[in-house]
């Protein structure tokens, strides 16, 4: 063995031996409540999976540095339960792996484009805290054909990748609607595009997220543009571990904080001038009124560190999707009040 | 002078009619192809850039240029890369002093490569002791984990093989039988599987909250798998020693060990080189496989990139560097291999 593995084991053993000793004394007295959260502040940073490359939600840029729209939410949490955005461990995470390295304690919270669903909450003993962004199937036309609507889109050919559900997705639409889309099947997404570049079908389908990227990658991106209708359900979001349910809590309430933020109009810019309102939702978010952030076990500047690390919801939208970004349609990731899904529970 | 060249043209290229229809054929396609790869590779390329709103018709070399830190060193703190190279040149200085054939000290030389140069590359690499700030493995990406990885594998997986070896022709039917099956268990299935049973499967027989590091788990595993190969190389060198010597360390009054040790394996080593290298090349392209458990080698490193919305739609590029990245590698390797073979083959003569 190595002298680097061997330093390594015996790192490894001294904390192995260190979690069996708090583990014991734990087993001995009255669990304290949210043991993630303790084992955070101890350790010092969060450990945030995250996928291990998707333009939009994860990458990294020339430096090294983890961007995107999940490592905005691990950034938020990270201010919110340590007071530092900076502090998160990020874990690449493949779509083979993702749920394991939760299950098994190596990442505190999975913020990774995944799907929440009913085998992944219960099968899997997952907790699914939040939806922070709604995919499903969407189209990418060029703008030449002159439709404004999937519902127009009769008779048209669409690339999309092999893999049933596309494809059944488009077949039932089509069949809803009284119409005919045909499909052509592609292997890899190069050849998708490539195949829609030189015009051999009228558009792309994918999920919306994967859509933006798509778009961006061809030869004349103002050439094509995304159709406002999304019509399969991938609602993704935030996942933890069952067992510690004050954790979950926090998670749930960070993003609740964000998308409140944007309702009540707090941008990163402006949390500090926003500390002299008297709209008692605002006073509450940032921790004036109400005593929210103690209750969750933090304090109460925590939601109010959250917006400031990487702006409300839909600042983080607009940085990684919006139209200097990627360009994908906010449609139905809007809040509830502008026509879209986000519906933010109360603070009170 | 212009008759060897037409003669040489004649037995090479034209030999009957099928070898001069195939010569043919070969010079159309290249020079089909060639032109364009080369209009496409060098004349339109662009080499500088900071997005991809530079690049045009031709291969876009700016998005190597721009990632080139990250493809080496992954995401290694940058004021502390000069550490992977200085270990870099560590390894490189142990490994030349251990195959120079003229060296006077070439055994204390590889034995030095495999517990000492280690050590070293594993102090600067990991840090954290003689006022060398910690860097976690998690950060470590790029050509350099392949390197590192494959130098590890290697350093665990060769003396772990020699006892295999050693274990599957044991008189001793328990110690026999049991190098027999590990042997064939990890011979028997893809080095995927191992991969995620290291990753996956490991931390579920741990207690909760109590993690292994990725890194080690991924050398643990490739090390398993490897030692297993291997060792049936050295148990081939070991057939391969004439009965006869063991009969004569035997008479000189040598025990298992000292026979082995200064009679048999040194004989068997020699008739395997060939076959280590040719595994340690398989092994160095095989690291790649790690990018499918969240680590970030070379290949893993250059997919990630591509995501970045600076850079999306390079493929062509990112996947042609490190095609040559891995071939320049390789073939030094197999280089390596054939001048040891010739060396060998001489010294037999």
């Amino acid at each position: 063995m190595t002298k680097a593995g061997r330093t390594l084991l015996k790192t490894m053993f001294s904390l192995a031996g260190g979690a069996l000793l708090s583990a014991s004394a734990m087993a001995q007295t009255i669990p304290p409540p949210g043991p993630t959260v303790e084992a955070i502040k101890k350790r010092g940073e969060l450990v945030c999976g995250v996928d291990a490359g998707i333009p939009g939600f994860a990458f990294q840029d020339s430096s090294g540095a983890w961007k995107g729209f999940d490592v905005a939410y691990c950034k938020a949490l990270a201010a919110a339960v340590l007071g530092d955005p900076n502090k998160v461990k990020y874990v690449g995470t493949t779509a083979k792996v993702r749920f394991t390295v939760l299950q098994s304690g190596e990442i505190d919270v999975l913020i990774r484009d995944s799907t929440l669903t009913f085998g992944r909450d219960i099968d899997l003993g997952l907790t699914e805290v939040a939806i922070n962004f709604y995919a499903g199937q969407g189209f990418m036309v060029r703008k030449s054909l002159g439709v404004k609507s999937a519902a127009e889109l009769n008779g048209a050919t669409m690339c999309m990748l092999t893999g049933a559900t596309l494809e059944l997705n488009i077949a039932d639409y089509a069949r809803s609607k009284g119409t005919t889309i045909n499909s052509l099947l592609f292997e890899k997404s190069e050849e998708a595009f490539a195949a829609a570049e030189s015009g051999r079908c009228d558009g792309y389908t994918d999920d919306t997220g994967s859509l933006a990227a798509a778009r961006s990658t061809m030869k004349v991106p103002d050439d094509w543009m995304i159709l406002p209708e999304v019509i399969s359900k991938e609602p993704l979001g935030l996942h933890t571990r069952d067992g510690d349910y004050r954790w979950s809590d926090i998670v749930f309430w960070v993003d609740a904080a964000l998308k409140t933020a944007e309702e009540f109009g707090i941008t990163k810019e402006n949390v500090d001038e926003k500390k002299s309102s008297t709209d008692p939702f605002v006073r509450r978010v940032l921790g004036l009124e109400g005593d929210f952030g103690k209750k969750l076990g933090l304090d109460n500047e925590a939601f109010a560190r959250a917006i400031k690390a990487e702006g409300n919801y839909g600042q983080i939208y607009d940085a990684y999707f919006g139209p200097k970004a990627l360009g994908l349609p906010r449609g139905i990731n809007n809040l509830w009040n502008q026509g879209g899904l986000h519906y933010p529970l109360p603070f009170r | 002078m212009t008759e060897k060249i037409r003669r040489w043209i004649h037995t090479n290229l034209f030999s009957s009619p099928l070898m001069g229809l195939l010569t043919v054929f070969t010079i159309v396609v290249l020079a089909v192809v060639l032109p364009a790869l080369f209009r496409w590779a060098f004349l339109d390329a662009v080499f500088v850039g900071s997005s991809r709103a530079v690049c045009g018709g031709g291969a876009c070399w700016a998005f190597i240029a721009d990632r080139l830190d990250q493809f080496i060193y992954g995401r290694y703190a940058p004021a502390e890369r000069w550490r992977v190279n200085l270990a870099g040149l560590v390894l490189l200085a142990f490994t030349a002093l251990a195959i120079w054939p003229r060296n006077p000290f070439r055994v204390l030389c590889v034995a030095l490569l495999v517990t000492l140069c280690p050590a070293i590359v594993g102090v600067l690499m990991v840090g954290g002791v003689f006022g060398l700030a910690f860097v976690p493995t998690d950060q470590w990406g790029g050509l350099s984990l392949n390197i590192i990885l494959t130098f590890a594998t290697v350093a665990i997986s060769l003396p772990l093989g020699v006892l295999l070896a050693l274990g599957r022709r044991s008189g001793l039917p328990v110690i026999r039988w049991a190098c027999t099956i590990f042997i064939e268990v990890l011979r028997g299935v893809p080095l995927l599987t191992v991969l995620f049973m290291a990753m996956v499967m490991l931390p579920m027989f741990l207690p909760e909250g109590i993690t292994f590091d990725r890194l080690l788990r991924a050398i643990v595993g490739l090390s398993l798998f490897v030692s297993a190969y291997f060792a049936e190389i050295i148990r081939g060198g070991l057939q391969g020693v004439p009965r006869g010597q063991y009969e004569a360390a035997a008479a000189i009054g040598l025990g298992f060990w000292g026979a082995h040790r200064q009679v048999v394996l040194p004989q068997a080593f020699r008739l395997v080189v060939p076959g280590i290298v040719n595994t340690v090349i398989d092994l160095f392209k095989d690291t790649t496989l790690v990018s499918i458990i969240g680590l970030f080698d070379l290949l893993g490193i250059v997919g990630q990139s591509l995501k970045d919305p600076n850079w999306l739609g390079l493929g062509r590029e990112g996947y042609a560097f490190a095609a040559l990245v891995f071939f320049v590698c390789c073939y030094a390797m197999s280089l390596f291999s054939q001048s040891v073979e010739r060396r060998i083959k001489s010294a037999r003569h």
